[in-house]
C-alpha cells in the first residue's frame, strides 16, 4: 500500500476543488472497493478525499420520482420504505449483492464506480489493459468464466459487477454530478462505457467530477418486476448473469417493458430494441423468447464463458415470466421462482 | 435447522455428553491469542514479497534500494544478501515432508513456482513493510513451465520413493482384465477433482521473540514439536534455546502440518537482526502455500447381473511439484471398500511447476472415495439396482487389501439408520422422476471411509493441594475441541468437576505429542491424558493405603473408584478417603504423573481400523437454470466412542460443509500461461456461505471398539467430508439425468453437458 495524505472536506465545492488540484487524489466513500484496490497496489492514490461528511445522505422526493444522495448506504436504500414500495426492483437488486456488512458500508455513488472483479485486474503480476494500458488482456485466452459476452473489445472483456446498476439501468435513472464548472446530469445508459480501446476508463465521469445523486424517474414498476441473479454459490458471489425486468401490463398485453442484464458486459446492458419488441405483445413465453433472442443477438463467448449466452437467454425468459406473473425473485429464499 | 441424534453411550459424568468448549469464552471475548497477536518489545514487522507470474526461471535482477531507503525499513532480505543457510537440503525436511528436496526460501535466484517468496522486508511497522515491498523491482528470466495436469498425464510416474506413513497401493488381485471383459454389467468413467486451497480463517503467521539468543516462537502450526525440530535443524539452534508456543490455531485443515515459509523468514530475520520479528501472510499469499492436488481418476467397475462386484480398476494421476513427491492414499479405498475378487490399482504423480501439494482434510480419501462412490452410483444405475442395495450386496466384512478383520465396523448400521432418517425407501429410482414445480429433486448417497489411528503421545497430570487438576501435552487444538475433550477425560478419570481442570497444550516444553492430523488427536492425546491421570490415581492410592488406619488398607487399585474428590472402595462407599486429606497429610503441594500412551502393537499388525459413514443428500435443481441447492444431508457416522456430542457434531457439520464446497464451489484456478493460481482471494475462491447450507442431520451410530485406541476413540475430524461430494454429485444425476464428473459442479458444466443426459463422453455404461 502506498503512502497518502487524507482530507475530509465538509462541502461539495471543497471536495471538487481538492480533487481538481491533485490528479493523484481519489474520493473515498465506504471504502469497500477502493481500500482493497490500494492493498493490492492496483490503486495508489497520493491523497484520499473522504467525502463521508458531505451532505449527500438524503433520499428526497423529485417530481414524482426520488433523488438518492450519493452517500446513502446500500442497506439504508434497500430498506427505505419509499424504495420498497415504489421501486422494489432497486431494493431487490441491492439485496442480491455483496453481504449485509458490505452493504452497510457501501454507498450509492461508490457502488456505481466499483471496478471489475476480473482476477487479472487485481493481480499486478499479470498483464491487464485496464490496470496498465497497453500491457495486454490476460482474460482473453485465460480464466474468463465471469467475463463479458456483449460489447467486449479485443482490449478488454471485463464486466461491470454492480447489481444495483442493473436495476438503475432498467429504471432509466440518471446520475447528477458536480465538477469545477458546475453540475450536469448524465442519463444512466451513458454513464458507464464499453471498453473499446480505452478499457482503463469505466465510465464517462470526468476525473474531477463528484457524484451528487442518483435520480429516479416517476415510473416505478412496483407490481410486475423481478431481479434474478445467477451465480456460483447461492449468496455472496458476483453475478454470472443477472436480469432486471419490469413490465407494465394492460389487459394481458405488455404496455411498457424494461430489461437490463448484469454480469455480461462492461456496463449494465440494456437494449431498447428488445424492450420495443415486447411492447404491445401478449405477456407470454413466446414474446419473452423473442426479447431474449434480441438482447443477446450480438453475444459472443471467449471460451470459458461461452455458456453464459445460453444461460442469459434462459434467465431473461424466466425473469420476464416472474415479472409478468407478479412473483418477483425472493432474495432470501434461494429457490428460483 | 440442524439436528443431531446419538445412540446411548457408557455412562460417565462428562465423556459421551455434549459439553461446551472450555476455551469458548476466551475465544469469543478475544482473550485467546493467536500467533500474530503476541506482543514483544521492539517488535519488527516483516512483509513477504511474492514472486511474479512465472513458474520456472531465474531472478535476473532484484533492486531493493528504494525499499531499503524508505523511512522505517530496517532490512530487506533477498537471495543475494540473506544470512548463510545450511548446505544440505535434508536439513530442511520437516516431520511430514514427502520424498524430495524441500523448498528453501531465498535459497538462490531460482524460481520454482509462481508466487514463491523472493524477498522479506523488515520494518518498524507492517504498513511501512508493505509499502516498501511495492518499491522492489525485479526482473525475471522465464524458462518453460508446465502446470496443466491433463497435458502432463502422459509423463506421470509411480513415485520411486514412498512417503512415510502413506500406504502405496496394495498388489493387484485376481484378473481384472478378464473379469471386466466377462462382466455382464460394467461402467467406466474418468473423474476430475479440482485443486483446492485450505483457506483457514487465520492466515499464517509467526512471531519470533528474540531474547539474548534464545527464541520464543509463536507459530501457526498443527504441532509445535514440528516447528521446533525444523528450527533447531535449519538454524543449528540447541533445543533449550527454542520454545515454540501455539495455544490457539484459527483453523488449518492440513496447511499447518508443515512449517511454512513465514516461520523460516521470521526466524532468519530475528537471528540476524537480534530483534523480535513477526511475519504475517496476506490472504492472497495463502494461495502460495500448499494445496489439495488436483487429480484425474479413471475407474472401471464390473458386476454380475445381481450387482455383485466382479472387477474394480482404479487409476489416478495426481499433481505434485517438481521438487517433492507428495503422496496420499487415493486408490486403495477401492480394495477395501467393497468385497471384490479382482481389483487393480494404479497411482501416479505428474510433476507440475507449482508448490508441493499437501494434506488437506481427509487427504486422498476425499478424492479417491469420491471417484469410487460415483462409479458405484453409475454401476447401480447401469444394473438397475438401488444404490444403497448395491452397497449392501457388496459389503466388505474384512479388509481385503490386507486380509485383516476390522477392529470394528458398524457401517451396516450407518446405512440403516441414515436411510431411515432420510426416508431413502421413498426414492423413485429413475432420474428426473421427482420434482416440485420447476425444480427437479434428486436423492443420492455414498459411503465414507477414513482411517482410524493413534500415535504415540505423552501427557502429564498434576494435582494441586487446592484440588485443581492440570493436564498437559504438546498437541494442538486447531478448533476441533481438543481442550474440551481432554478436560472431560481428565475430569472423569479423577472424579472431579470439569471446572477444576486446566488444560495446557500447544507448547513445545510440554510432554511430546505428534502433529495434530489424521484425525488421531482425540484418540492419542486423549489416551495419554487418561493414562497420566491413572498414574496419579495409582500414586494417590498407594499414599492413601499407606496412611495409618487407612480405610483402604489391604485394598487393590482395581477396586477403587474416584468420584466427588474421594477415593472409595467399589461396592463399599463407606470405606473412603478424601483426596485432599491425603495430600494434606503427606504435606504434598502437588502430585505429578507423566505417561506415554502407545498404540497396541498386536491390534496394529493384525487388524484394520477405519471410521465409516453413510451420507444421503437431497438436491433441488432448477430445470432450466441449473441452480443447484443442497437442501438436506443426513450423515450417519460410526467412529467408536464419541467423547463430546457437541464438538463431535460440529466436526461432522464442518466436514459436510467442506464436502458441499468440494462438490459445487471450490477450485483453485491455474492459468497455465503464468503457472499461477489466479483466484487467490476468498471473494473469487468460493467456499460455502450460510445460504448454501441447509439441513444437516448427524447421527452417531453406536460402536464399541476395544482395539483401535485405549479409550475406544476413532476420531472425527475428517470423515465428514469423505463421500459427501459423491453423494451430492449422485443426487444431481438423479435429479437431472446428467453426470458431471468434473468437480466442482458449477452452473457452466451442467449447462455445457447439454440436456440429453450424455456427459463429456468419457463414460461408457455397458
Ligand atoms: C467481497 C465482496 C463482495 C461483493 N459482492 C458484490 C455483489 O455481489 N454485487 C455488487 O453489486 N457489489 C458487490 N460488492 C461491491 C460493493 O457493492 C462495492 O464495493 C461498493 O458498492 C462500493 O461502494 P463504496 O462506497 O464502499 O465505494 P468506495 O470503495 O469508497 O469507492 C469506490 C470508487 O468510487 C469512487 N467514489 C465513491 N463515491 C464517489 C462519489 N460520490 N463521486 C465520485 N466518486 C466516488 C471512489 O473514488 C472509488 O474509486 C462486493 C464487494 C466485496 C468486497
Ligand atoms: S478483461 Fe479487462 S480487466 Fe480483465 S485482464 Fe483483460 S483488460 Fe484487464
Amino acid at each position: 500500500m502506498n503512502r497518502f495524505s487524507y482530507v475530509r472536506p465538509d462541502a461539495v465545492a471543497a471536495a471538487v476543488r481538492e480533487r481538481a488540484s491533485d490528479p493523484g487524489a481519489r474520493f473515498i466513500a465506504g471504502g469497500t472497493n477502493l481500500l482493497d484496490l490500494m492493498k493490492y497496489d492496483v490503486e495508489a492514490p497520493s491523497r484520499l478525499i473522504d467525502i463521508t461528511r458531505l451532505p449527500l445522505r438524503d433520499i428526497q422526493e423529485l417530481d414524482g420520482g426520488l433523488r438518492i444522495g450519493a452517500l446513502v448506504p446500500n442497506s439504508d436504500l434497500a430498506y427505505d420504505r419509499r424504495i420498497e414500495e415504489r421501486y422494489p426492483l432497486l431494493a431487490s437488486a441491492i439485496l442480491a449483492g455483496a453481504s449485509p456488512q458490505l452493504r452497510n458500508m457501501a454507498t450509492t455513488g461508490g457502488n456505481l464506480l466499483q471496478r471489475t472483479r476480473c482476477v487479472y485486474f487485481y493481480d499486478t503480476a499479470t498483464p491487464c489493459n485496464k490496470r496498465t494500458p497497453g500491457s495486454g488482456c490476460s482474460a482473453i485466452g485465460g480464466i474468463n468464466r465471469q467475463h463479458a459476452i456483449l460489447g467486449a473489445s479485443e482490449h478488454c472483456i471485463a464486466t461491470n459487477p454492480s447489481d444495483m446498476g442493473v436495476a438503475l439501468a432498467a429504471l432509466r435513472a440518471s446520475v447528477r454530478v458536480a465538477g469545477p464548472d458546475g453540475e450536469r446530469t448524465i442519463p444512466f445508459s451513458e454513464f458507464h462505457r464499453l471498453p473499446g480501446d480505452e478499457p482503463q476508463r469505466d465510465n464517462n465521469l470526468a476525473a474531477d467530477e463528484l457524484i451528487l445523486s442518483v435520480d429516479l424517474p416517476a415510473e416505478h414498476f412496483a407490481i410486475n418486476y423481478t431481479y434474478l441473479k445467477l451465480r456460483e454459490r447461492l449468496s455472496y458471489a458476483f453475478a454470472l448473469v443477472s436480469v432486471a425486468a419490469a413490465l407494465r401490463l394492460e389487459d394481458g398485453k405488455i404496455a411498457e417493458a424494461r430489461l437490463a442484464l448484469g454480469g455480461v458486459a462492461h456496463k449494465p446492458w440494456r437494449d431498447e430494441a428488445a424492450e420495443e419488441l415486447l411492447r404491445g405483445q401478449p405477456a407470454e413465453r413466446a414474446s419473452f423468447e423473442q426479447a431474449a433472442g434480441q438482447i443477446l443477438s450480438g453475444a459472443r463467448g471467449f471460451g470459458e464463458n461461452d455458456f453464459k449466452i445460453e444461460l442469459a437467454r434462459r434467465a431473461v425468459v424466466r425473469a420476464l415470466e416472474q415479472a409478468a406473473a407478479g412473483t418477483p425473485q425472493s432474495q432470501s429464499d434461494k429457490r428460483v421462482q | 435447522m440442524v439436528q443431531t441424534s446419538t445412540a446411548p453411550l457408557p455412562s460417565r459424568a462428562y465423556v459421551g455428553t455434549g459439553q461446551r468448549r472450555i476455551d469458548g469464552v476466551s475465544k469469543v471475548t478475544g482473550q485467546a491469542r493467536y500467533a500474530a497477536e503476541f506482543p514483544a518489545d521492539g517488535l519488527l514487522y516483516g512483509h513477504v514479497v511474492s514472486g511474479g507470474a512465472l513458474a520456472n526461471g531465474m531472478i535476473e535482477r532484484i533492486d531493493a534500494s528504494a525499499a531499503e531507503a524508505a523511512e522505517g525499513v530496517v532490512r530487506v532480505y533477498t537471495h543475494e544478501n540473506r544470512p548463510r543457510q545450511p548446505w544440505f537440503d535434508s536439513t530442511y525436511q520437516d516431520q511430514v515432508a514427502p520424498p524430495g528436496i524441500p523448498f528453501r526460501p531465498l535459497k538462490d535466484a531460482k524460481i520454482v513456482y509462481s508466487g514463491q517468496p523472493v524477498a522479506l522486508v523488515v520494518a518498524r511497522s507492517l504498513e511501512v513493510a508493505a509499502y516498501a515491498a511495492s518499491l522492489i523491482e525485479i526482473t525475471y528470466r522465464e524458462e518453460p513451465f508446465r502446470t496443466d495436469l491433463a497435458a502432463e498425464q502422459s509423463n506421470a510416474y509411480v513415485p520411486p520413493e514412498k512417503r512415510a506413513g502413506i500406504e502405496p497401493p496394495p498388489p493387484d488381485r485376481g484378473d481384472v482384465d478378464r473379469a471386466l471383459a466377462e462382466a455382464p454389467v460394467k461402467v467406466e468413467a474418468s473423474y476430475f477433482v479440482a485443486a483446492e486451497h485450505h483457506n483457514p480463517m487465520e492466515t499464517h503467521a509467526s512471531t519470533v521473540v528474540w531474547n539474548d539468543g534464545k527464541l520464543t516462537v509463536y507459530d501457526k502450526i498443527q504441532g509445535v514439536v514440528a516447528s521446533k525440530e525444523y528450527l533447531t535443524e535449519v538454524f543449528g539452534l540447541i533445543a533449550d534455546d527454542v520454545q515454540v508456543i501455539s495455544p490457539f490455531v484459527g483453523g488449518a485443515f492440513g496447511v499447518g502440518l508443515r512449517p511454512q515459509y513465514q516461520l523460516f523468514l521470521a526466524t532468519m530475520a530475528a537471528l540476524d537482526l537480534q530483534r523480535s520479528v513477526r511475519v504475517t501472510l496476506t490472504r492472497d499469499q495463502m494461495f502460495t502455500l500448499t494445496y489439495r492436488p488436483h487429480t484425474i481418476q479413471h475407474l472401471a467397475l464390473g458386476a454380475d447381473r445381481d450387482g455383485r462386484l466382479t472387477a474394480i480398476r482404479h487409476e489416478a494421476v495426481a499433481a505434485t511439484s517438481t521438487f517433492e513427491d507428495y503422496q496420499e492414499v487415493v486408490v486403495n479405498w477401492s480394495g477395501l471398500g467393497y468385497r471384490c475378487p479382482n481389483v487393480a490399482f494404479d497411482y501416479k504423480l505428474a510433476k507440475l511447476h507449482t508448490y508441493t501439494p499437501s494434506d488437506m482434510r481427509a487427504p486422498g480419501a476425499a478424492t479417491g472415495v469420491y471417484g469410487l462412490e460415483c462409479a458405484m452410483d453409475e454401476l447401480a444405475h447401469a444394473a438397475g439396482i438401488d444404490p444403497l442395495e448395491l452397497r449392501l450386496k457388496n459389503y466388505a466384512e474384512e479388509d481385503a487389501n490386507t486380509g485383516n478383520p476390522f477392529t470394528s465396523k458398524q457401517l451396516r448400521e450407518c446405512y440403516r439408520q441414515g436411510a431411515e432418517r432420510f426416508g431413502w425407501s421413498r426414492r423413485s429410482a429413475a432420474p428426473r422422476s421427482m420434482r416440485e414445480g420447476r425444480e427437479l429433486i434428486g436423492w443420492g448417497m455414498a459411503t465414507g471411509f477414513w482411517e482410524a489411528s493413534m500415535q504415540q503421545t505423552s501427557a502429564r497430570a498434576i494435582l494441586s493441594a487446592d484440588g485443581r487438576l492440570e493436564v498437559a501435552t504438546a498437541t494442538a487444538d486447531i478448533g476441533t475441541g481438543t481442550y474440551t475433550i481432554l478436560a472431560q477425560i481428565a475430569a472423569d478419570a479423577m472424579g472431579v468437576p470439569i471446572e477444576q481442570v486446566d488444560v495446557k497444550i500447544g507448547d513445545s516444553s510440554l510432554p511430546a505429542s505428534p502433529l495434530e492430523g489424521g484425525s488421531w488427536t482425540a484418540a492419542s492425546a486423549g489416551s495419554a491424558v487418561e493414562k497420566a491421570c491413572f498414574g496419579l490415581r495409582e500414586q494417590l492410592f498407594h499414599h492413601a493405603r499407606a496412611m495409618e488406619g487407612s480405610p483402604l488398607a489391604n485394598e487393590v487399585l482395581e477396586r477403587i473408584t474416584f468420584a466427588g474428590g474421594r477415593m472409595a472402595v467399589a461396592n463399599d462407599p463407606s470405606r473412603s478417603v478424601v483426596v485432599a486429606d491425603v495430600m494434606a497429610a503427606l504435606g504434598l503441594e502437588k502430585l505429578a504423573a507423566e505417561e506415554t500412551a502407545k498404540p497396541d502393537q498386536d491390534a496394529q499388525e493384525n487388524y484394520s481400523a477405519y471410521t465409516h459413514a453413510a451420507i444421503f443428500a437431497e438436491v433441488r435443481v432448477d430445470e432450466e437454470l441449473n441452480v443447484v441447492r443442497v437442501t438436506r444431508i443426513v450423515n450417519a457416522v460410526a467412529a467408536g466412542r464419541i467423547l463430546n456430542l457437541k464438538t463431535a457434531r460440529s466436526q461432522i457439520l464442518g466436514g459436510v460443509v467442506f464436502g458441499i464446497g468440494m462438490a459445487l464451489e471450490e477450485q483453485s484456478e491455474l492459468d497455465h500461461r503464468f503457472g499461477r493460481f489466479m483466484n487467490h482471494n476468498i471473494a473469487e475462491y468460493h467456499i460455502p456461505v450460510n445460504a448454501d447450507v441447509r439441513d444437516i442431520d448427524v447421527i452417531f451410530v453406536e460402536e464399541h471398539d476395544d482395539k483401535v485406541s485405549p479409550i475406544g476413540v476413532k476420531g472425527l475430524g475428517e470423515i465428514g467430508i469423505v463421500g459427501t461430494a459423491a453423494a451430492i454429485a449422485n443426487a444431481i444425476f438423479h435429479a437431472t439425468g446428467k453426470r458431471v464428473r468434473d468437480l466442482p459442479i458449477t452452473p457452466d458444466k451442467l449447462l455445457r453437458d447439454g440436456d440429453d443426459g450424455v456427459s463429456s463422453g468419457m463414460a461408457r455404461a455397458g
